[in-house]
């Protein structure tokens, strides 16, 4: 297959953001680890709203000779 | 006796025959006389059988949506209700839809196809599959000319344009539609899309037979994957409708029922990006309250404490060593009292107090023994107050 399209990009790096903010909730972590994870989440936030931004509807059409 | 004007009749009469509700959704086959289009769009004509006619009328709005109008002598199969027009006091058939009968079997062969379909089930909710909530590759069948592809490839970009859109082209009207409906299904179910819409813009014609076509239904009903139907206007229900997993009353409706807005999805990421932060001041606020914590107990076992406590225990040991000290010393004093008169008590002073005394020669030696002196031998007396010297003149023994 080709390369993840935007669809599976985004939904990858939301599961990522997910599991940072769940570990971030629920984690009994030492606090640089947190601030770490935090910084990670704004990173995946950031690159996330850059996908959506960037983002530009790809239309082909099937040749149905 | 109450005489009625003939305008409270005909008002009851109205209300009689359009409140019954017994006139409502009715098919008449029947022929068309007297067709009149006014200048307003609206049509006034006759419809009748062998042995009766009752007026109709054709409101602009529903001739509008006619494939063509009715000629006279024409044999149709109207849709409409009964009214009462109360100016005139007549009862009219209000026509909403008309095909001609010669497609009254066409009718009658769909709903006998209807039938049959619901019959297997194709039509049944269970059926219907749940649209994938994030769909990466939209198959979209329809005509690639029709100005409901760009209606949709425009909702697209808008609401969300992260998507792919595989476009697999089909006639939409004439006879060859059916099949290349059809084929244009099969090829895209070939390609790895998660949702189907398959869809036609209401246009001008009216003519939506292929997408009642058996083959048609069929084949979207073996679908790999949902499919979304947008097809004619809002009023227009056809089989593929009927059989698809969701139905959009337009092609415009359709693209938006298929995907969710780019908003929802920044805000999702706003939501978590929130909660993140949120989680951290948390953690930051837990901590801070932590390190006070600590400095209370820190400055609770300062050294200091420590030393004021020992000086405390060395200043209660001292005390204590005081006074057994002190306790120790008027023992102490009681018993050198009590030797000190026993040592009185002992001492010769005291015998000589008594009155006794005691005889020394001259050279001080004791004399206890009246034969250890000579007759005329000085001696000293010792008594309680002083020396006494006298002189020995015998012994008696």
């Amino acid at each position: 297959m080709s390369e993840p399209n935007a669809v599976e990009q985004y939904e990858t790096l939301l599961a990522e953001l997910q599991a940072v903010v769940e570990q971030l909730e629920h984690g009994e972590l030492p606090l640089a680890e947190a601030l770490r994870l935090y910084e990670r989440g704004t990173e995946l936030a950031a690159a996330c709203q850059q996908l959506l931004d960037a983002a530009e509807l790809r239309v082909r059409q099937l040749d149905n000779a | 006796m109450r005489a009625f004007t003939v305008s409270d009749l005909n008002n009851a009469l109205r209300k009689h025959i359009e409140g019954e509700g017994l006139f409502f959704d009715l098919w008449l086959l029947a022929e068309v006389t007297e067709f009149r289009r006014y200048p307003s769009g609206h049509c006034y004509f006759t419809l009748k059988d062998e042995r009766a006619s009752i007026r109709a009328v054709l409101w602009r709005s529903a001739a509008e949506r006619l494939t063509m109008l009715p000629v006279n002598g024409e044999a149709v199969l109207a849709h409409g209700r009964v009214g009462f027009y109360e100016n005139r006091g007549e009862v009219q058939f209000v026509v909403d839809q008309m095909i001609p009968a010669g497609t009254g079997l066409l009718f009658e062969q769909l709903e006998e196809l209807r039938a049959r379909l619901e019959a297997e089930g194709l039509f049944d909710d269970r059926r219907k599959r749940p649209l994938p909530a994030l769909p990466r590759r939209i198959g979209i069948v329809t005509s690639p000319q029709a100005a409901a592809l760009q209606d949709i490839l425009n909702i697209l970009r808008r609401r969300y344009p992260l998507a792919e859109v595989l476009l697999s082209p089909c006639l939409v009207q004439g006879e060859l539609a059916p099949a290349s409906i059809v084929a244009a299904l099969r090829r895209v179910y070939l390609e790895s899309v998660d949702l189907v819409i398959l869809a036609r813009g209401g246009g001008a014609s009216e003519n939506l037979a292929a997408f009642n076509d058996e083959q048609v239904v069929r084949t979207l009903a073996i679908s790999p994957v949902p499919v979304i139907t947008g097809v004619g206007h809002q009023t227009d229900t056809t089989l593929v409708d009927a059989v698809a997993d969701v139905r959009a009353p337009t092609p415009s409706a359709a693209a938006e029922l298929a995907t969710p807005t780019i908003t929802e999805l920044h805000q999702r990421v706003q939501e978590l990006r929130a909660r993140a932060t949120a989680a951290i001041q948390n953690r930051i606020a837990e901590q801070r309250r932590a390190i006070s914590q600590q400095m209370i107990s820190l400055q609770r076992n300062h050294p200091r404490r420590r030393f004021d406590s020992a000086r405390q225990t060395v200043d209660e040991l001292l005390r204590r060593a005081n006074r057994a000290f002190e306790r120790g010393l008027l023992l102490e004093q009681t018993r050198l009292q009590g030797l000190q008169a026993r040592l009185i008590a002992l001492s010769p002073q005291a015998t000589l107090a008594r009155g006794y005394a005691i005889a020394q020669r001259a050279d001080g030696q004791v004399v206890t023994d009246p034969a250890h002196t000579q007759p005329g031998e000085r001696l000293f007396l010792t008594l309680r107050a002083g020396t006494l010297r006298v002189v020995a003149e015998e012994t008696n023994e």
